[in-house]
């Protein structure tokens, strides 16, 4: 694997008007500087998948050439890829930030979360997630969150307020007014920011191949072992084990979204670079949630659940 | 200083036929002083929608997602599926349904709270703001109108305009939305839309003229049928006007009602000192913000409004890379050449640099339930600054559909009053009629950290 972030490449010196990633990008710059210009112990939600390398790396430029001033957090399911963790080590390395695991892993050992019937460990992330911000008095927590991902996150705020049970109330948030993000907030309260609020999935692409950003391997096409269940191909092994009548095969894919293993599907690609992954994207008919996470097709209000005790 | 602000759109007026299937890759395109350029991603365009119950706002919006192609397979059928179950009985799904967002607002059938949704065109990507038409019916119209460069009213066919069509106008004209577009639906369900689009269109002007405002476009249309939102209609031949999505290609950027002065609210001092990870910067000093208005470059001199010293650019970094200039809309590091004292909540200025003012009059829209009285104690967020302050009088409310004014000694929720404060610390504020960024502010309440209220500037200098 290759260093987390190549060298930029350069931008001349007489730069074009602003287009839509200069615009979303200043945008990005803005929140992130806003929250470490207003509050104490801000911590960023880093899992080593795109959204989350994308928002470190806006970090790191919105402050550069100063290191990023706090931390960032991974609320790990047990379930991962190990290119995956491993990328994760490395770009942590890389930008020379402290790294905090939440495990959900260890809430399972020790009887505080049980395993849930469908495996997935996507929901079981809450507990973990809001101990940890308890624990380290953390004010503000930076998410990847889009909001074209999912329709509860369309109503979400770019500064959005957590009561003290780490609780989303979407029936009354505060407006938010022009660029004027109102951070404050009473003892026991935190901020969920969300930078990446008004990218898309193709904006993120856009940006990971105008910045040269590298990312986990399994983005791009590969060949893999896969076994296809209601429709998602799933990577069999210690998280996925073969049914009945189930057979796997090697197949060329790639992954639209990373998360816990036993849930998170792969889609038939043979895009093999981020141009090719974004002509992908653009051409796509299906949503990254729906063509990956078997989680969110739960239900109709999977997410918004979710949200409102205190999930990203 | 350049005084050019304006950005070039890679589009021109008109182009009615460059509607067609969105979501397209990367395109090249060519630089607007006609040299080759690399490859371009569209511009950004933020609007929101406006309007009252049951005009089909919805369904508008889920035409325009829709047309634009930006409605996904697995989205779609997600939708087919509740138009289903809700006996929907029309040709292809209920596409107001596309806009439902919380599991309260689908079972009462209702919108909550603004939502985002994003559509795209080769040209332009959309941030589009859909604001509620009855709940909290100011509260939401600021919130989406504070952020958009267009607004979208609709108007039922029907119905003509309305007591509500002017309120909408009206928060447009206060908030000085750059641009505003009237969406005459439902122009199936009447007998003579012809007749109905001329009246439409007297009754706007009419509206504008007593709101000092320009006279809105209007486009006749049928979300229902798809009629003028993205596909021209064969239905109304007597229009020679561009579609909704065409007429939204072709607006002009934002920032020609903002003025030209060079203006940056600084965020952050970034100062690595020892934590620099490269040696060179260990005495790197630069001063980060976003750019508001105007442009800056290297060797211009820039004031601190405030203290009113001045000092010089040295550089204007974005990244590890330098660049010559940078205009308004931009998220830059400046380095100046003298030492001069610069922190957060500063402002950085050229041109007709704001003086500070620890006492001016305002327009607020107040946006809690807790009526707000003289005397009350508050704190103002100013661009990157936060201050204590005092209203110390509430002169009148305006009416939020002719924006004259009727008396009035407190504020409730939903009102738009004038009030006069003053400020523990001044402020480099400018009047909200020359700078929607320099005359925008926030109110916080001190106690639980609420936001009260959105703030305009009225009289910077109040005697």
């Amino acid at each position: 694997m290759t260093t987390p972030v190549q060298d930029p490449h350069a931008v001349d010196t007489a730069r074009r008007h602003p287009d839509l990633l200069d615009a979303l990008e200043s945008e990005a710059l803005h929140i992130i500087r806003e929250v470490v210009g207003e509050l104490e112990r801000p911590v960023m939600l880093f899992s080593g998948g795109k959204d989350s390398v994308v928002m470190l790396h806006l970090a790191a430029k919105a402050l550069w050439p100063a290191p990023v001033p706090f931390p960032v957090l991974h609320v790990d399911t047990g379930h991962n890829f190990p290119e995956v963790l491993q990328f994760r080590d490395a770009a942590v390395e890389h930008y020379g930030v402290q790294l905090y695991v939440a495990s959900v892993q260890d809430y399972l050992d020790d009887g505080r979360l049980q395993e849930r019937s469908d495996g997935t460990r996507n929901p079981l992330q809450t507990l973990p997630l809001l101990d940890a911000i308890e624990e380290h008095r953390f004010d503000a927590v930076f998410g990847g969150g889009r909001r074209d991902e999912d329709k509860a996150r369309a109503k979400e705020r770019i500064v959005s307020l957590r009561n003290s049970f780490g609780h989303w109330d979407p029936k009354n948030q505060r407006p938010e007014l022009w660029d004027l993000y109102n951070t404050r907030r009473r003892p026991g309260e935190h901020v969920r920011v969300f930078p990446l609020s008004n990218w898309t999935e193709l904006d993120v692409w856009r940006y990971i191949a105008r910045e040269g950003i590298a990312l986990p391997t399994l983005y791009y096409a590969h060949e893999r072992e896969v076994v296809e269940r209601d429709g998602m191909l799933l990577s069999p092994g210690d998280w996925v084990h073969l049914g009945e009548g189930e057979e796997s095969s090697v197949r060329t894919v790639r992954y639209r979204t990373v998360g816990d293993m036993s849930c998170t599907g792969a889609v038939a690609s043979t895009a093999c670079d981020v141009e090719a992954v974004i002509a992908e994207v653009a051409a796509t008919t299906v949503t990254e949630r729906g063509a990956t996470r078997a989680d969110d097709r739960l239900s109709e209000a999977a997410m918004e659940d979710r949200k409102k005790e205190g999930y990203f | 200083m350049s005084t050019t602000t304006m950005s070039t759109e890679q589009t021109g007026a008109g182009t009615a036929s460059t509607t067609g299937p969105a979501r397209t890759g990367p395109t090249t395109g060519t630089a607007t002083d006609g040299t080759a350029a690399g490859p371009v991603t569209p511009t950004l365009l933020r609007l929101a929608t406006a309007g009252s119950v049951d005009d089909g706002k919805s369904t508008l919006i889920g035409r325009l997602l829709h047309d634009t192609k930006s409605v996904l397979a697995d989205q779609l059928a997600a939708v087919e599926d509740a138009s289903r179950r809700r006996g929907w009985t029309g040709e292809l799904a209920d596409l107001a349904l596309l806009t439902d967002g919380l599991r309260a607002e689908r079972e009462q059938g209702i919108t909550i709270d603004v939502a985002y949704r994003y559509f795209a065109t080769a040209e332009r990507s959309y941030v589009l703001a859909d604001t509620p038409g009855h709940v909290q019916y100011t509260r939401n119209t600021v919130t989406g109108a504070s952020t958009a460069d267009v607004v979208v009213v609709l108007v039922d066919a029907r119905n003509g305009v309305v007591e509500q069509t002017r309120r909408h106008l009206a928060v447009a004209a206060l908030l000085r939305v750059p641009h505003v577009v009237v969406a005459l639906n439902k122009i199936d369900l009447v007998e003579d839309p012809q007749r109905v689009h001329e009246q439409v269109a007297a009754d706007l002007a009419d509206v504008a003229r007593a709101l000092s405002g320009a006279v809105p476009p209007v486009v006749p249309l049928s979300a229902l049928r798809g009629d003028n939102v993205v596909h021209a209609s064969e239905e109304t031949p007597w229009y020679a006007g561009p579609t909704l999505l065409a007429l939204l290609e072709s607006l002009p950027p934002a920032r020609d009602l903002q003025h030209d002065g060079f203006r940056m609210p600084v965020q952050l001092v970034i100062r690595p000192q020892h934590g620099a990870r490269d040696a060179t910067h260990v005495d790197y000093r630069g001063y980060a913000g976003l750019i508001t208005s105007g442009t800056v470059e290297v060797g211009d001199r820039v004031t601190i409004a405030g203290s009113g010293r001045a000092t010089t650019v040295a550089g204007i970094d974005l990244d590890r890379s330098g660049v010559q200039r940078a205009e308004a809309g931009l998220s830059v590091t400046l380095r100046l050449s003298e030492d001069v004292d610069v922190s957060r909540g500063d402002l950085l200025a050229a041109g007709d640099v704001p003086s500070p003012s620890d006492s001016f009059s305002a327009v607020l829209c107040w946006l809690s339930e807790r009526p707000l009285r003289a005397g009350s104690r508050v704190l103002i967020k100013h661009g990157t600054r936060t201050v204590q302050a005092r209203v110390t009088a509430v002169r009148d409310r305006l009416d939020i559909s002719t924006l004259e004014h009727e008396p009035a000694d407190q504020a409730e929720l939903n009102d738009l009053v004038r009030v006069d404060l003053d400020l523990a610390q001044a402020l480099p504020v400018e009047a909200y009629l020359t700078s929607r960024t320099g005359g925008a502010f926030i109110v916080i309440d001190p106690q639980d950290a609420t936001t009260l209220a959105a703030g305009m500037v009225d009289d910077p200098e109040r005697p």
